[in-house]
């Protein structure tokens, strides 16, 4: 996984609440069974027409949000299924960051796996944010993982939480299963004191 | 010191490391596995030499792109892509070596109707699924949720999955529910009062009089939809309901271990002094039945409401009213019991089971699907399928000029042929009503298996109550 550093890029605005997993990636692209690819059908049913021709209106077919990395949305953004297609289809399009007031729990966690950072702020920065994100390309938003800030294209700053364990992670480019097993030795007095405990599992 | 809840007892009894900074390496019971979130995991694996940790804990089948149609007896899937997937997970399965069931086994159906049914889900286990539906489990009393599919790989791998603690959130119904009302009301009610984020960060206990009257597959349909309201999971205390259901089925524990394990479930309850983070109380007997006007599982309103207007909401959820209504195409006032309907789809890991089914028979038998409405039933598994022929539903349903399938997940998520054409509307009872969920530009309403059978003899939506 390729390590998150600080991002300076362009946002792009998606007010809407409630963007759900199949509105990200329907589920008629979900039969891949490669994690690569999925980024030309990101949003495809908001962002194409029946016959396939672009949708002008919506944010990222507009010119100076085709190459945005970081998506300011409405309140909880990836609520739906646990479908890791939804970021696979994000990090392929080229985004790298997402902000919203909240996210869906099981599509937070899957972000971090794919090199995408989701930040949480409350509704007045992310209000801010969703203002500068509308200037278009001309707005470069950063986003500094070490120093846990968000920065308008006017210089405004937000910090935001981020689980030290996860940051770590996506700051390295670590790979779980292999910090995992690590720790195998736990596993393994676990699995040895289950036995005994409750032999019927 | 406080007492514990039951997620609490859970937890603990399956944290096999925890780090300086809370973060957790939770074990991992049972862990289920279909088609369509597995075959990245299964490849991660090969590419890095690995093997499957627990093979014996692991249950595959394919559940969300198999065709129900009768045809599929002979073996053909005709979609190339979907055919690629379940035989990426037969060869899976067998060169990992983990227990599976073909699309040809009779016991094969949806993951969550299959984990009960055989056994594999007990009280007090933690249970994984690459599907968020996986809550469906925590009726038994299970820890259960869905992951992605970076985390399918991490447990077929280690048998653990990175995780902190979630807050805990006590749902408590209480009273009696009032005739025609269901576990799926109850459900939705609980989304209608939270809201589709209300339960992000917490792991939902349901409890109270009328949680404790549903029979274990009300419970399931409950737990199902804990997603939906955006808790990690759902649970039920076990109590002599449960043992009742677990107890001889295939993979359920026996004789002295039976005994051993029951010991153990007895314990599994929220202490009286438990802390709880937050508690939300609705009166069983003001819940009505009810149905989703809109695009998300919140927009929910009983049967005898309106269309409501965009300007009755607040902040951002105006704009996503104004566009749910555009979706649906409906106008703001129109009651919700004319609302027609072109088609019926009865089944789904939250709607999917006997007593399901049997409801619905209770309904339509003797009585005709409006002229003009395509509905179907698709049990839960291949043997709910059995079951209900056994007991005459089946004929029931067909008589009635209802299409009986095969198992799978079929319309619910549309993956498979089964699919809302554009501006058809659907009386469902599966658990979302999202945008092109049923089909592209295709129109949900969620609601019980009674209101989707009463909607399939009128043609519109309908209260059961006064349906005769």
């Amino acid at each position: 996984m390729d390590k998150f550093e600080t991002l300076t890029g362009i946002a792009a605005p998606m007010p809407l609440v409630n963007i759900d997993t199949d509105m990200i990636i329907p589920k008629g692209f979900l039969k891949t069974i490669k994690r690569t690819g999925l980024g030309v059908n990101l949003f495809d049913e908001m962002r194409y027409d029946r016959q396939g021709n672009e949708i002008p209106d919506f944010v990222l077919n507009q010119p100076q949000y085709r190459d945005a990395q970081i998506l300011v949305a409405g309140d909880n953004f990836g609520c739906g299924s646990s479908r890791e297609h939804a970021p696979w289809a994000l990090a392929d399009f080229g985004i790298k960051s997402i902000i919203s007031t909240s996210f869906a729990d099981i599509f937070y966690n899957n972000c971090f796996k794919n090199g995408i950072l989701p930040i949480v702020l409350p509704q007045d920065a992310v209000d801010v944010l969703m203002k500068d994100a509308e200037k278009g390309s001309n707005a470069r938003m950063i986003v500094d993982l070490e120093a846990q800030t968000v920065t308008t294209s006017d210089g405004e700053s937000f910090s935001f939480e981020v689980d030290s364990f996860k940051k770590h992670c996506l700051m390295n480019g670590l790979d779980d299963i292999g910090l995992t097993m690590e720790k195998k030795p736990s596993i393994d007095a676990f699995e040895a004191k289950a036995a005994q405990e409750r032999p019927w599992v | 010191m406080a007492g514990k809840t039951l997620y609490d007892k859970i937890w603990d009894a399956h944290v096999a490391h925890e780090a300086d900074d809370g973060t957790c390496l939770l074990y991992i019971d049972r862990h289920l596995v279909h088609e369509v979130t597995s075959p990245q995991a299964f490849e991660g694996l090969r590419m890095a030499g690995r093997k499957v940790h627990a093979p014996d804990k692991t249950i595959a089948v394919p559940d969300h792109n198999v065709p129900t149609t009768l045809d599929r007896i002979n073996g053909v899937i005709e979609n190339e892509e979907s055919r690629i997937q379940v035989e990426a997970l037969d060869k899976n399965a067998k060169d990992f070596g983990v227990h599976y069931y073909p699309v040809s086994d009779v016991r094969q159906g949806i993951v969550h109707i299959v984990g009960p049914e055989q056994g594999w889900t007990l009280p007090g286990m933690t249970v994984v699924c690459g599907d968020s539906h996986t809550a469906t489990h925590g009726a038994f009393g299970a820890l259960a949720h869905g992951i992605g599919t970076s985390e399918v790989e991490h447990v077929l791998a280690t048998q653990t999955l990175i995780q902190k603690k979630s807050k805990n959130m006590k749902v408590e119904i209480t009273g009696k529910l009032k005739p025609g009302v269901t576990a799926k009301d109850i459900t939705l009610a609980v989304i209608g009062e939270t809201g589709t984020a209300g339960g992000t960060g917490y792991v939902i206990e349901y409890c109270g009089e009328a949680i404790r009257d549903l029979s274990m597959e009300g419970r399931m349909t409950v737990c199902n939809m804990a997603i939906e309201g955006g808790a990690r999971a759902g649970l039920i205390a076990p109590d002599e309901k449960t043992f009742a259901y677990v107890n001889g089925r295939p993979h359920a524990p026996k004789g002295a271990q039976w005994e051993a394990a029951m010991n153990w479930w007895k314990t599994l309850f929220s202490d009286d002094d438990a802390q709880w983070d937050k508690v939300v109380t609705l009166k069983g007997e003001e819940i009505e039945p009810v149905v989703t006007w809109g695009t998300s599982p919140e927009d929910v309103l009983p049967i005898s409401a309106l269309v409501p207007s965009p300007d009755s909401f607040k902040g951002g959820k105006v704009g996503a009213a104004q566009r749910a209504l555009e979706y649906m195409g409906l106008e703001a006032g129109t009651p919700l019991n004319e609302i027609k309907i072109d088609t019926v789809f009865i089944g789904s890991c939250t709607n999917g089971r006997i007593e399901d089914l049997r409801e619905v028979a209770k309904i339509v038998d003797g009585k005709k699907v409006a002229d003009g409405v395509r509905a179907m039933i698709v049990p839960g598994s291949g043997l709910v399928r059995a079951q209900a022929e056994e007991e005459g539903l089946a004929e029931i349903f067909e008589k009635a000029g209802f299409e009986w399938r095969l198992a799978g997940c079929s319309m619910c998520l549309a993956m498979n042929p089964d699919q809302l054409a554009p501006g058809e509307r659907c009386a469902s009872t599966s658990n979302r009503n999202f945008e092109g969920r049923q089909g592209y530009q295709g129109r949900t309403h969620l609601m019980s298996p009674a209101m989707a059978a009463a909607a399939a003899v009128t043609g519109h939506l309908t209260d059961v109550r006064t349906f005769n």
